[in-house]
C-alpha cells in the first residue's frame, strides 16, 4: 500500500518536474524571442555600406571643350597633327572629404570652311552671328575658336574673347610650343566659363569646416529647389501719392525671360502686392544742405524687420522667399536718399540683404507736385526699378574671374549668358551632391546613436533612391552631361530630405530604465518566480540524486 | 507663502515654451508654456513677457514659434479678461494686440514640440508653425512650467525627458538646423534638463539646480494668482535694458538673479559652446540685426516704351469692358431652413455592450447558482 502510494507520488513528482521543465522551455524558447521581436523598433534595411562609400566618392567634373583652329593660327607642322584630343585634369584643393577633380577634355580640330569665313569677318559680333549653329550646344560644353596672332577680329591688345553663348575666341601663336601655350590659354578661358576653385569653394561653403565665419565665401542665394519672388509696392501716404505700377507687364517683359533662362536651376514663382500705410521702422534724418531726407547705412538693418511682418507670403509654399520692395516715401519725407558709409547718396537708392531680398526707394519727381491737387498720380518707371531688382536678384550668382586681357561680350536680352547658367548648374550639382551625402550620412549616424528611431519601408526606399541618384549624378558629371547630372543631383537632394524629414522617424519610444522595470515587473515576475524556483528545486534534486549513487558506491 | 507655493508648484506641472531662432542675422525663437489651469497663470505670463521683450528687440513673428498650453486671457476665471499681466498692480499687459500664438491649448504636446524642433512636420503644416531655421540661425529656446529631476511636464499628462531633448538637439545638429542654440529653462530642478546635452554649440541656463525648487515672484491680490516666476522676472528686468545695439554679453546674463534674490541657484552650462561666453552678445540671440549691403550695380535693360503705352491703354480698356463679378451661391440657406429633420436610424446595441451584459449575467449566475433564475424571469 505504502509502496503503491510512494510510486504514485513518485509518478506525480516526475510529472510535476516534467510540467515545470515544459513551462520553462516554452517560456524561454517561445516566449522570450516572441517578446523580443514584438518590442524591437522596426527598421527596414538600409544600404549603410553604400552610404559610407558616398563619403569617399571621387567627383570628376568633365568639361568637354571643342577647339577649332583656323588656318594661320598655328605653325603648319602643328596643323598636320590635327585632329586629336588633349585632356587636362586638375584636382581642386579643397579640404572636403569628397575629392573633386576638374577635367577639361579638349578635342582639337581644324576649322570648316564656313567657320573660316566667319572668323575672317570684321568684328566679333558679326563672326558670332555667322557662327550661330542651328542646334544649341549641350549644357556644360564649350567651343573655343583659335584665330591667328595678328587677326583683326579682336582688338589688338585683347588676347581672348568670351561670347554669350558658350563660345570663345583665343589668339593663336606661331611658335614651336604652340599647342602647349594655346592649350594653357584655352584652359584659362574655359575655367572662367565653367569651373574655378572659388566657384566650387563657394558652393561647398556650408560643408567646409574652416572659415565658418567668413562672409565672402558664403553664397548669397541659398540653394533650394525653388524660390518665391515677391514684388511689393509700399505706399505709406496714399493721401498724397496715387501710385500705379505696371508690375505684370514688367514681370512679363524683364523678369520672365531671366527666370526662363534660370528655369533649369529651380522652380521660380513670382507674385506681387501693394501695401498701404506701411511705414519704414526708421525715421529718416533731414539734411539741410540738399534739403532732402536720408537714411544712413547704420539704420538700414533696422528697416527690414518691422516691415517684414506685414509682407506675408503664401502659406502653402515652403520655398525660400525673396522680397523686393519698392518704397515711395511719404510727402513729408520726400525726397529720401540712402547714404553709403561715406555720406554720399547711393546712385541706385537701393540696398539688399543676402538671402532676404532688396528695398529700393523711389522718389517722386518734384515736378509732378506742381499740379497741387493731392493725391498726385505717380507712374513708376518700371525699367529703372527692374534694373535694380534684377541686379539684386542676380547678385546670387557669383561673378566670373576673367583671365587677363580678355574681352567679355555685352549682356544678352535675358541678362544672363548661357555659360553663366552652366556655372550655376555646376556649382549647384556639386552642392546638391554634398548636401545629399551629408543628409544620408547624418541619417545613418543618427540611427546608430539613437536606438529608438523607426525606419519604415517607404523611408528606406527613399534612401535607396537617393543613393542611386547620387551615384548616377557622379557618373553623369564624369561623362560631361551637365543637364542630366543636375537633374539627378536634385533628385538626390529631394529624396534624401524626404527620408530624413519624414514625420514617421520621430522617436517617441524613449523610456527611462525605471519605467521599463515598472512595466515589465508586474507582468513577468509573477510568472517567472514559480518557474525559476521550480527549476532551482529540480536542479538541486538532480544534483543530489547524482551524488547519491556515488556515495553508496 | 512662497514655501507653500513651491510645494503646490511641485505638485502640478505646467510648461511654457518659447522658441526663437535667428538666421544669418535672423534668429528664431521657440517659446513654450506647457502648463495648463488657472493657477499656473504665471507660466503663461513668463512666456508672454519673454515673447514681448524679444519682439521689442526686433524679431518678427515669422521667426517666433509660441506655444501656450492654456488660454489665460480668455479664461473664465480671469477678472480682467483679454489681459495677462506680469507685474503687480497690473502695470504691464503682456498680451497686447499683436500676440501670435502658433500652438495653443491641446496642440502643445511633447510630440508637436519635438516635431517643431526636428522639422519632421507633416507637409500640410503652415509656415508659421514651422521652425524655419538654417545653418546660420541662432536659436533661443525658452521653456517654463513644472519640472522634476530629468523631466518637464506637459499639459499635466505627459513628460519630456532630458534624454529626448538631447536627442532632438542632436538631430537638429546633424541636419545643421542651427548655428548656435541658447536654452533657457525656468522650472523646478531645471538644471537636470540640460545635463544630457551632447551636441556642439549649445549654451544652457536654468533657474535652479537639481534638488531645488524655482519659486514664484509676486502674488497679485486682484487677480488672485502669482503673476511671474522669480528667475524670469529678473531676466526680464535685465532684458529691458538691452536695445538692438547694446554690447552686453552672456556673462552678464549668467549673473542675473543670484541666490539672494532668487532663493534657488541658477545654473548654466557652456562647455559645449565653442565661443567664449564673454564674447557672445545678448543680441546674437535676443535681437536681430540683418546684414545689408548697398546695391551699387544695375543691369541694363532695353526700353520697350511703345509696348508699355499700348499695354497700358489695353489695361484701361479691359477695366471698362469687364463685367461685374458674380459669386457662386455660397450657402443654400433656403434649402437648409426648409429641410425636414432626419429620422435617426435605430442601431442595435453594440457588441461591447452585449458582451458586457453577458459577462455580468454569467458571473451572477455562476456565483449564486442557476436556481435563482426563476426569480428573475
Amino acid at each position: 500500500m505504502a509502496a503503491a502510494g510512494a510510486a504514485a507520488t513518485h509518478l506525480e513528482v516526475a510529472r510535476g518536474k516534467r510540467a515545470a521543465l515544459f513551462f520553462a522551455a516554452v517560456a524561454i524558447v517561445l516566449g522570450l524571442p516572441l517578446w523580443w521581436k514584438t518590442t524591437e523598433t522596426y527598421r527596414a534595411s538600409l544600404p549603410y555600406s553604400q552610404i559610407s562609400g558616398l563619403n569617399a566618392l571621387q567627383l570628376r567634373l568633365m568639361v568637354p571643350v571643342t577647339v577649332v583652329f583656323t588656318r594661320e593660327s598655328v605653325p603648319l607642322d602643328d596643323q598636320e597633327k590635327l585632329p586629336f584630343t588633349v585632356v587636362h585634369e586638375r584636382e581642386i584643393p579643397l579640404k572636403y572629404k569628397m575629392k573633386i577633380k576638374c577635367r577639361f577634355q579638349k578635342a582639337y580640330r581644324r576649322a570648316l570652311d564656313h567657320e573660316e569665313e566667319a572668323l575672317s569677318s570684321g568684328s566679333v559680333q558679326e563672326a558670332e552671328a555667322m557662327l550661330d549653329e542651328p542646334q544649341e550646344q549641350a549644357e556644360g560644353s564649350l567651343t573655343v575658336y583659335v584665330i591667328s596672332e595678328h587677326s583683326s577680329l579682336l582688338p589688338q591688345d585683347m588676347m581672348s574673347y568670351i561670347g554669350p553663348k558658350r563660345t570663345a575666341v583665343v589668339r593663336g601663336i606661331m611658335h614651336r610650343e604652340a599647342f602647349n601655350i594655346i592649350g594653357r590659354r584655352i584652359v584659362q578661358v574655359a575655367q572662367a566659363m565653367s569651373l574655378t576653385e572659388d566657384v566650387l569653394a563657394a558652393a561647398l561653403a556650408d560643408h567646409l569646416p574652416e572659415d565658418k565665419w567668413s562672409a565672402e565665401k558664403r553664397r548669397p542665394l541659398k540653394s533650394s529647389l525653388g524660390y518665391e519672388i515677391t514684388f511689393s509696392l509700399l505706399n505709406p501716404d496714399p493721401k498724397s501719392h496715387d501710385v500705379y505700377w505696371d508690375i505684370e507687364g514688367a514681370v512679363r517683359r524683364y523678369v520672365q525671360p531671366f527666370l526662363n533662362a534660370l528655369g533649369a536651376a529651380g522652380n521660380f514663382s513670382v507674385d506681387s502686392q501693394i501695401l498701404y500705410y506701411a511705414m519704414l521702422g526708421v525715421n529718416p534724418r533731414f539734411d539741410s544742405a540738399s534739403s532732402s531726407y536720408y537714411l544712413d547705412m547704420h539704420s538700414l538693418p533696422h528697416v527690414i524687420n518691422p516691415v517684414e511682418s506685414r509682407l506675408g507670403s503664401s502659406a502653402a509654399s515652403l520655398y525660400p522667399v525673396l522680397n523686393f520692395l519698392l518704397y515711395v516715401p511719404e510727402l513729408a519725407h520726400s525726397p529720401l536718399y540712402i547714404q553709403d558709409k561715406d555720406g554720399a547718396p547711393v546712385a541706385t537708392n537701393a540696398f539688399h540683404s543676402p538671402r532676404w531680398g532688396g528695398i529700393m526707394v523711389y522718389n517722386v519727381d518734384s515736378k509732378t507736385y506742381n499740379a497741387s491737387v493731392l493725391p498726385v498720380r505717380v507712374e513708376v518707371d518700371m525699367v529703372r526699378v527692374m534694373e535694380v531688382f534684377l541686379a539684386q536678384l542676380l547678385f546670387g550668382i557669383a561673378q566670373p574671374q576673367l583671365p587677363p586681357k580678355c574681352l567679355l561680350s555685352g549682356p544678352t536680352s535675358e541678362g544672363l549668358m548661357t555659360w553663366e547658367l552652366d556655372r550655376l548648374l555646376w556649382a549647384r550639382s556639386v552642392e546638391n551632391l554634398a548636401t545629399a551625402t551629408t543628409t544620408l550620412t547624418s541619417l545613418a549616424q543618427l540611427l546608430g546613436k539613437i536606438s529608438n528611431i523607426v525606419i519604415k519601408d517607404d523611408v528606406a526606399s527613399e534612401v535607396y533612391k537617393a543613393v542611386a541618384a547620387v551615384q548616377k549624378s557622379a557618373e553623369e558629371l564624369a561623362s560631361g552631361h551637365l543637364a542630366s547630372a543636375f537633374v539627378a543631383s536634385q533628385e538626390a537632394v529631394t529624396s534624401s530630405e524626404l527620408a530624413f524629414f519624414d514625420p514617421s522617424l520621430l522617436h517617441l519610444l524613449y523610456f527611462p530604465d525605471d519605467q521599463k522595470f515598472a512595466i515589465y515587473i508586474p507582468l513577468f515576475l509573477p510568472m517567472a518566480v514559480p518557474i525559476l524556483l521550480s527549476l532551482v528545486k529540480i536542479f538541486l534534486e538532480t544534483r543530489k540524486s547524482w551524488r547519491k549513487p556515488e556515495k553508496t558506491d | 507663502m512662497a514655501v507653500t507655493d513651491s510645494l503646490s508648484r511641485a505638485a502640478t506641472v505646467l510648461a511654457t515654451v518659447l522658441l526663437l531662432s535667428f538666421g544669418s542675422v535672423a534668429a528664431s525663437h521657440i517659446e513654450v508654456c506647457t502648463s495648463r489651469f488657472w493657477f499656473n497663470y504665471r507660466h503663461v505670463a513668463n512666456t508672454l513677457s519673454v515673447y514681448r521683450s524679444v519682439k521689442r528687440l526686433g524679431i518678427p513673428d515669422s521667426h517666433i514659434v509660441l506655444m501656450l498650453a492654456d488660454d489665460m486671457a480668455c479664461n473664465p476665471r480671469n477678472p480682467k479678461p483679454a489681459t495677462v499681466f506680469s507685474h503687480k498692480n497690473m502695470e504691464l499687459n503682456v498680451y497686447g494686440d499683436d500676440v501670435e500664438v502658433d500652438y495653443r491649448s491641446y496642440e502643445v504636446t511633447v510630440e508637436n514640440f519635438l516635431r517643431v524642433l526636428t522639422g519632421r512636420i507633416p507637409p500640410s503644416t503652415p509656415r508659421s508653425k514651422r521652425l524655419l531655421s538654417d545653418d546660420r540661425s541662432n536659436i533661443l529656446i525658452y521653456m517654463t512650467g513644472h519640472g522634476g529631476n530629468g523631466f518637464l511636464k506637459f499639459q499635466d499628462s505627459e513628460e519630456i525627458t532630458n534624454i529626448e531633448l538631447a536627442d532632438a538637439f542632436e538631430q537638429m545638429w546633424q541636419k545643421r538646423r542651427y548655428n548656435e542654440l541658447l536654452f533657457i529653462i525656468d522650472t523646478c530642478q531645471g538644471a537636470s534638463m540640460y545635463e544630457r546635452f551632447y551636441s556642439p554649440n549649445i549654451m544652457a541656463l536654468a533657474s535652479s539646480q537639481v534638488g531645488e525648487d524655482s519659486l514664484s515672484h509676486q502674488p497679485d491680490p486682484a487677480i488672485g494668482v502669482h503673476l511671474m516666476d522669480r528667475y524670469t522676472f529678473y531676466v526680464l528686468e535685465f532684458l529691458e535694458e538691452i536695445n538692438p545695439a547694446s554690447q552686453t554679453n552672456m556673462n552678464d546674463l549668467f549673473q542675473v538673479c543670484p541666490k539672494s534674490l532668487c532663493v534657488s541657484t541658477p545654473g548654466h552650462r557652456t562647455d559645449l559652446f565653442q565661443r567664449d561666453p564673454k564674447n557672445v552678445l545678448i543680441t546674437d540671440f535676443f535681437g536681430s540685426v540683418r546684414k545689408v549691403e548697398i546695391t551699387t550695380e544695375t543691369i541694363k535693360l532695353q526700353q520697350d516704351s511703345e509696348i508699355m503705352e499700348s499695354s497700358y491703354k489695353e489695361d484701361q480698356m479691359d477695366e471698362k469692358l469687364m463685367e461685374p463679378l458674380k459669386y457662386a451661391e455660397q450657402l443654400p440657406v433656403a434649402q437648409i431652413i426648409h429641410q425636414k429633420p432626419k429620422l435617426k436610424d435605430w442601431h442595435p446595441p453594440g457588441g461591447f455592450i452585449l458582451g458586457l451584459w453577458a459577462l455580468i449575467i454569467m458571473v451572477f449566475f455562476k456565483t449564486y447558482g442557476i436556481k435563482h433564475m426563476k426569480f428573475i424571469f
